[in-house]
C-alpha cells in the first residue's frame, strides 16, 4: 500500500534522506529506529507533505503519487501523522477541531458530514481508548496539555479520523511508563488488517508495547538494516554501532 | 500639545464653512466656548506626525477633503432596513442618528426605568442647555483639533443620565448612520453619559454608513461615572471604506466605579479611536479591550491614555489586531501613574497577527510611573500565521483556506468571547468570519 523508492530529501542544500527504500503492505506495522539526526522525522515530514524540502524519488500510496498531493489531500486519502510535537492552538476547542477535521475528510471523500450529536457519540466512544474524559474536549487544542495528554490527544485523533496509513513520530517521547501504556494500548486497539502503521522511535521501549511486524534501522538518511522485532532487542543490547551482519541479511529479504 | 502650526485653511479646507452653525442660537457661554474652540484650532492647527500621539497616522487624506459640516434633516437614502443591517436591533432602547442628527422615525425609547433619562443632546440644548456646561463649556486645549472641531459643531448626539441606583437592564443602543449623496459631510455627534452613584447600564455605539459615500465622523463621547457606578460600553465601527472616522471617548471615574470598553474596528479608510480615562476616585476599575482588522489600505489607530490619579485603582487593556493586505494598525497605549496613586494595578497587552508582507503595525505600550507602590505590566507581540499550526490542521484534512480562517478566527475569538451581549456577539462573529472569508467558525465545542 506504500512503496517508497530511492527517496531523497534535502533542506537548504543539506541532504537528509539519501535514497530510502521501503515497502509497507496493508495491515503491517513497521518500526523505524535510528539515532538522532538519521532522518526518521524527515521521512515522516516528507510523507505528510511538509513544505521546504527538495524531494526526489517516488512514493506510491495505493497506486497514486503521494508526493503530488497537498497535505489535506493526503489526509483525505487516509494518511495520518501523530506529531512528535503536537501543536497548541489557543482559541480552537478540541471537540470543534476534531469534528471539523473529520467533516473535512468526509466532504473531500464525498461522504455526509456528522452533526454535533453524532460526532459527540463517536468521540465519547473513542475517548475511552486513550482514557480521556470530556474535559479535554472542551479545552483548546493541546493548550496547556501535559506531554502525555498531547500524545493521547494525537491517538484520539487517529481513532476518530481512522486513517489507512498512520505514521507515529516519536509518540513515546516525553511519556512516563503509565502514559506510555495508555498510548500504546490505544494504538494496539487501532491495529487492523486495513490499517498500516509506521512507528518512528528512538527507543526500543515503545516496541515492547507496540510489537512491530518489521523493524528498520535508519542511519545517515538510509535504511541500513531491516529485520523482525528481534532486531529492536539486538539494538537495545548492542547499540546502533553493534549491529551484526546477520541482522543486515534479514533486512535484505524484506 | 506642541504641534507644528498648520493654519486651518492652509490644510486644504477641511471644512468649507468654518462658522459655527448655531450662531445666534446658543447661550452666551456656549457661543463663547464654540468660538474659543475654533480659535484654538486656528492657533494650534491640526496635529501632525511630529506629535507624539499622532505620529503613526497620517491625516493628509482627511485634511485634503473639503468637508461640509452636516446640518439637520434626515438622509433620504437611510432606511430602517439599511440601519438594521448596519446595527443588529438589540430590542431595548435605541437612538438612531442619521448624519449626526437624531432620527425619531428609526428610534425607540421604551422600556426604560423611571430613573433613566435617555434623550438627545439637541433636546437638552433646546430645553436646559446649562446642564451641558460641564461638557461643552470646557476648553479643548488639552485635546486636539478634532475634539475642538466637535466642540464647534456638536448639535446632537445621545444624552443619557442615570440617577442614583438606577439599573437599566436592556442595552441602550446608539446607532450613527451616515449617507451623504455626494456631499462630503463632516458629522459631529456628541454624546454625554452621566452615571450617578450606584447606577448601571450597557451602552452600544455602532457607526456605519451608505456604501461608497465619502464623509468624516468626528465624534466625542463623554462618560462620567459617580461612586459605585458601572458602565459597559461597546463600540462597533463599521463605516464604509470611503469614510473617515475620528473618535474620542473620554471617561471620568469616581470612587469604586467600573467602566469597561469593548471596541471592534472593522471599517473606514482612516479610523482613529482614542480613549482617555481619568481614574479620579480610589478603587475605580477600568478595562479596555479592542480588536482591529485593517485590510486593503485601511488604517486603524487605537490611542489610549489611562490616567491613574487616585490610589488603588485597576486598569486592564487587551488589544488584538489582525492586519491583512496593506492594512496599517496602531496601538498607542499610555498609562500614567501619578504621584500618590499608590496601589495601582495596571496592565496593557497588545497582540498582532500579520497576514501579509505589506501589512504594518505600530505598537507602543507605554508606562509612566511616578510612585513606588504599583503593579504594572505591559507587553506587545507581532507575529505571523503559525506555519506549524497551519500544517497540523491540513494534515487533519482542513483545506488551506479553512485552516487559515480557523487560525485567524481563533486569534480574535478571545476578544469576541468577552462580548457578553449574546446577539451582539453573534452578529460580530458573523462579521469577523465573513471578513476572513470563512464560514462562521464557532471555535468552541
Amino acid at each position: 500500500m506504500l512503496k517508497i523508492k530511492e527517496l531523497h530529501a534535502s533542506i537548504e542544500n543539506k541532504e537528509i534522506l539519501r535514497g530510502v527504500n521501503l515497502d509497507l503492505k496493508a495491515g503491517e506495522v513497521h518500526a523505524i529506529m535510528g539515532p538522532n539526526g538519521s532522518g526518521k522525522s524527515t521521512l515522516a515530514s516528507v510523507l505528510i507533505g511538509r513544505d521546504g524540502y527538495d524531494v526526489s524519488g517516488s512514493v506510491t500510496y495505493e497506486g497514486q503519487d503521494l508526493l503530488a498531493l497537498s497535505p489535506e489531500e493526503r489526509a483525505a486519502a487516509g494518511v495520518f501523522l501523530a506529531f512528535q510535537h503536537p501543536v497548541e492552538i489557543p482559541g480552537v476547542g478540541n471537540m470543534y477541531f476534531m469534528r471539523t477535521a473529520l467533516n473535512s475528510l468526509r466532504r473531500q471523500r464525498g461522504q455526509e458530514e456528522l452533526d454535533a450529536v453524532d460526532f459527540l457519540a463517536l468521540a465519547q466512544e473513542r475517548m475511552k481508548l486513550v482514557e480521556m474524559d470530556q474535559t479535554f474536549m472542551s479545552r483548546s487544542v493541546n493548550e496547556g496539555f501535559s506531554g502525555g495528554e498531547k500524545k493521547r490527544n494525537e491517538i484520539l485523533q487517529m481513532a476518530i479520523l481512522e486513517p489507512k496509513l498512520a505514521i507515529l513520530d516519536e509518540t513515546d517521547s516525553g511519556l512516563d511508563i503509565d502514559a506510555l501504556r495508555v498510548v500504546a494500548s490505544g494504538v494496539n486497539a487501532l491495529r487492523s488488517e486495513g490499517r498500516t502503521m509506521l512507528v518512528i522511535t528512538h527507543h526500543q521501549r515503545l516496541l515492547d508495547y507496540i510489537v512491530p511486524d518489521f523493524v528498520h534501522v535508519m542511519a545517515a538518511g538510509q535504511i541500513v538494516h531491516s529485520g523482525d522485532k528481534d532486531l529492536a532487542l539486538e539494538l537495545e543490547a548492542n547499540g546502533y554501532a553493534g549491529l551484526t551482519p546477520r541482522s543486515a541479511r534479514v533486512g535484505a529479504s524484506v | 500639545m506642541t504641534a507644528e502650526k498648520v493654519p486651518v485653511r492652509a490644510a486644504g479646507g477641511v471644512l468649507a464653512d468654518l462658522s459655527p452653525k448655531r450662531d445666534g442660537h446658543d447661550l452666551g457661554w456656549l457661543a463663547e466656548a464654540r468660538l474659543n474652540a475654533l480659535e484654538w484650532v486656528g492657533k494650534n492647527g491640526f496635529p501632525s506626525r511630529k506629535d507624539e500621539d499622532w505620529k503613526y497616522t497620517a491625516l493628509d487624506e482627511i485634511l485634503a477633503v473639503p468637508f461640509v459640516a452636516a446640518g439637520a434633516g434626515p438622509g433620504r437614502r437611510a432606511t430602517l432596513d439599511l440601519i438594521n443591517k448596519a446595527a443588529i436591533d438589540l430590542g431595548g432602547p435605541r437612538l438612531v442618528f442619521v448624519n449626526g442628527h437624531f432620527s425619531p422615525e428609526f428610534s425607540r425609547l421604551t422600556g426604560l426605568p423611571s430613573g433613566a433619562v435617555v434623550t438627545t443632546l439637541a433636546a437638552v440644548l433646546a430645553t436646559s442647555p446649562d446642564r451641558l456646561k460641564p461638557f461643552l463649556g470646557h476648553t479643548p486645549g488639552e485635546h486636539h483639533a478634532f475634539a475642538a472641531f466637535n466642540d464647534v459643531f456638536a448639535e446632537d448626539g445621545a444624552f443619557i443620565h442615570l440617577t442614583n441606583d438606577t439599573i437599566v437592564d436592556d442595552p441602550i443602543q446608539l446607532v450613527f448612520f451616515s449617507e451623504t449623496e455626494g456631499v462630503p459631510l463632516m458629522t459631529s455627534p456628541r454624546s454625554v453619559i452621566i452615571a450617578d452613584s450606584g447606577s448601571r447600564a450597557t451602552i452600544v455605539e455602532t457607526y456605519a454608513g451608505f456604501p461608497g459615500d465619502v464623509y468624516c465622523t468626528n465624534v466625542v463621547t463623554e462618560v462620567v461615572l459617580a461612586e459605585n457606578a458601572r458602565i459597559e460600553h461597546y463600540k462597533v465601527q463599521n463605516e464604509p471604506t470611503t469614510a473617515f472616522h475620528l473618535a474620542l471617548l473620554e471617561v471620568r471615574q469616581a470612587r469604586n466605579s467600573q467602566f469597561a470598553s469593548r471596541s471592534v474596528m472593522l471599517g473606514s479608510s482612516v479610523a482613529r479611536h482614542e480613549i482617555r480615562v481619568l481614574l479620579g476616585g480610589v478603587e475605580a476599575e477600568v478595562s479596555l479591550d479592542g480588536i482591529y482588522l485593517p485590510q486593503g489600505e485601511q488604517v486603524h489607530d487605537n490611542t489610549i491614555f489611562v490616567d491613574h490619579v487616585a490610589a488603588n485603582c485597576t486598569s486592564h487593556q487587551l488589544y488584538k489586531g489582525v492586519l491583512d493586505d496593506h492594512g496599517h494598525g496602531v496601538f498607542n497605549g499610555h498609562i500614567m501613574v501619578r504621584h500618590g496613586a499608590d496601589g495601582t494595578d495596571a496592565n496593557q497587552k497588545n497582540k498582532n497577527l500579520l497576514l501579509s508582507d505589506r501589512a504594518q503595525v505600530d505598537t507602543r505600550p507605554r508606562l509612566e510611573i511616578y510612585t513606588d507602590d504599583v503593579k504594572c505590566t505591559h507587553g506587545a507581540a507581532v507575529g505571523q500565521m503559525d506555519d506549524e499550526a497551519l500544517l497540523y490542521l491540513r494534515t487533519r484534512g482542513l483545506p488551506l483556506e479553512s485552516a487559515r480562517g480557523l487560525l485567524v478566527y481563533a486569534f480574535v475569538q478571545e476578544m469576541v468571547d468577552r462580548i457578553e451581549l449574546e446577539p451582539l456577539r453573534a452578529s460580530l462573529e458573523a462579521l469577523v468570519s465573513t471578513r476572513f472569508g470563512t464560514a462562521a467558525h464557532r471555535a468552541q465545542q
